[in-house]
């Protein structure tokens, strides 16, 4: 049996956007610039899936933009923001939670002189309003936050942040890549100028994304180049690309979200109850549908995942040993966790396609990996 | 599976071969910090050779850590198993590295540890004798 519980990290591209994406490719081949029918008819398929995904948001459809993926969004809305607002002040907002898509960029900016607050979050990962209220000044310009965390799925609170970003007349971000199709958003509702979400986390291609930009929203241009996508993102668009993501978002239905929630729940109840000393990282109830984010004390990470991979299961850690700068998931330490726990927690993400075989024959092999490298461990014993 | 282990490392960590607690250990060595993410215990059981040499006799281990951590714990336990102690002490992190057909380097650490925990393991044993 297999059971790939690594979704955040990708996702199966769906059969259905499969077929898409081959007839767009096959048939419509033309670059949508092109004023003969061969650019009309590529130019049609594009601007469809254009409606489809603002339409989710329920946006205008030229208020979205495609990209390459959720870091070029990213990318093109802070970056684009902060050039074209620098006059105005040179303070941005954002979490010490953050995607390093969002992080490095703030981080690139602060070099170039730009001033970046990096708010904390508390010990289920979520951002204080009133500090954020606080924090904002007459030099502030953005508010980058993202919306449901890639690690711990913790969901900030994106409706009352908009609230305060609209009274305080400062542009508000927010990355939504993990949570895109899964936590509705109305951007009519919720006040948001900008936000990044991409294709390859719900069934679509990689290599696609989009951001929204609320109308009269004005970014400088990051990338030079044609006049593709209102200037904001030259270069021939990837209409297969757009058609597949499209696919992918229609695809998305409320039954499958429910589905996910009870089998996440599933999961988090059977480790919580088979398996002593866990800890479930990030908010128990403000939580990204798929995600399962458990710290297993006394072990660590990657010796867990490796065991787990041996039997078909695919998951991701925060463990230090996973990534090259051996420091934890600066996430988890974010929440207070301690560096030990830090380094013994496992994510699971789940899909639409997740089956509840495969949640118990997970719940099932992670007690036997777990009761063995435990087995071997010296600090098993002290835990007393 | 996209791992930069070797396969001599991943045979080790699924099926260590001296992956447990020895009650009755003469000596033992303790490395690491849980901080880090590693931590190396080494037992071991000292006997006497025709010679008269003491040799371990028996070693195991209990390592918190990563593949790469329990590997080289193994490796280490291999190579010192049926040495003399003075044999015991020259084993390096060489010897653990080229066992194990390689690690990567960002792990080589954990092969430093192996041959601390052994050299900490038979301090303890010369303190417990005196």
């Amino acid at each position: 049996m297999k059971a790939y519980l690594d979704n955040g990290a990708t996702t199966q591209v769906a059969k259905e956007v499969i077929k898409t994406m081959q007839k767009v490719m096959t048939n419509h081949f033309g670059n949508p610039s092109s004023l003969h029918t061969f650019g009309e008819e590529a130019k049609q398929e594009l601007e469809k899936a254009r409606e489809i995904i603002a339409k989710k948001l329920n946006a205008d459809p030229s208020e979205i933009i495609f990209t390459s993926g959720g870091t070029e969004s990213d990318n093109i809305a802070i970056r684009g923001t902060a050039y074209k607002n620098k006059d105005k002040g040179n303070h941005i907002i954002t979490t010490s939670i953050e995607h390093p898509a969002v992080l490095r960029t703030c981080e690139a900016l602060e070099k170039e002189g730009f001033k970046i607050t990096y708010l904390k979050v508390d010990k289920d990962g979520l951002i204080r309003l009133k500090e954020l209220e606080d924090t904002i000044t007459q030099q502030t310009i953005l508010v980058t936050i993202i919306h449901g965390n890639n690690e711990i799925g913790t969901i900030q609170d994106i409706e009352s942040i908009g609230k305060v970003c609209k009274s305080k007349n400062v542009l508000f971000h927010t990355d939504a890549v993990q949570s895109f199709t899964k936590v509705p958003i109305d951007v009519k509702k919720i006040n948001i100028d900008l936000m990044s979400i991409s294709a390859h986390k719900i069934h679509g291609p990689k290599g696609v994304g989009a951001l929204f930009i609320k109308k009269g929203t004005r970014l400088r241009q990051i990338i030079t180049g044609g006049e593709q996508e209102n200037k904001n993102r030259p270069g021939t668009e990837n209409t297969p690309g757009a058609a597949g993501f499209a696919k992918a978002v229609e695809l998305c239905k409320e039954q499958g979200i429910e589905d996910m929630i009870r089998l996440r729940d599933m999961l988090i109840d059977g480790i919580e109850k088979n398996i002593p000393d866990v800890i479930l990282n990030g908010s128990r109830e403000k939580r990204l549908p798929n995600n399962v984010n458990i710290a297993f004390r006394y072990i660590e990470g990657e010796s867990l995942l490796y065991q787990l991979d041996s039997k078909g299961i695919a998951v991701s850690t925060g463990s230090a040993c996973s990534s090259q700068s051996l420091s934890p998931s600066y996430v988890l330490l974010a929440i207070g966790l301690k560096p030990e726990v830090a380094h013994g927690s496992i994510r699971f993400t789940l899909s639409r396609y997740t089956t509840k075989e495969e949640i118990e024959y997970t719940i099932k092999n992670v007690k036997e990996v777990v009761e063995n490298l435990r087995k071997i461990s010296p600090l098993a014993k002290r835990r007393d | 599976m996209a791992t930069a282990y070797s396969k001599e490392v991943m045979k080790r960590f699924k099926k260590p071969k001296f992956a447990r607690e020895m009650k009755d250990a003469d000596a033992f060595g303790e490395v690491g910090n849980p901080t880090c993410g590693d931590v190396m215990k080494i037992f071991l059981k000292i006997s006497k050779n025709k010679k008269g040499d003491e040799f371990i006799k028996d070693i195991s281990f209990q390592t918190f850590g990563c593949v790469a951590a329990i590997s080289a714990s193994d490796a280490l336990c291999e190579l010192a198993k049926g040495k003399t102690i003075q044999e015991a002490l020259k084993i390096t992190r060489d010897d653990i590295i080229k066992l194990l057909k390689g690690l990567p380097s960002i792990k080589f650490h954990c092969s430093v540890l192996g041959e601390e925990a052994l050299q900490k393991a038979i301090e303890d044993y010369k303190k417990k004798k005196k």
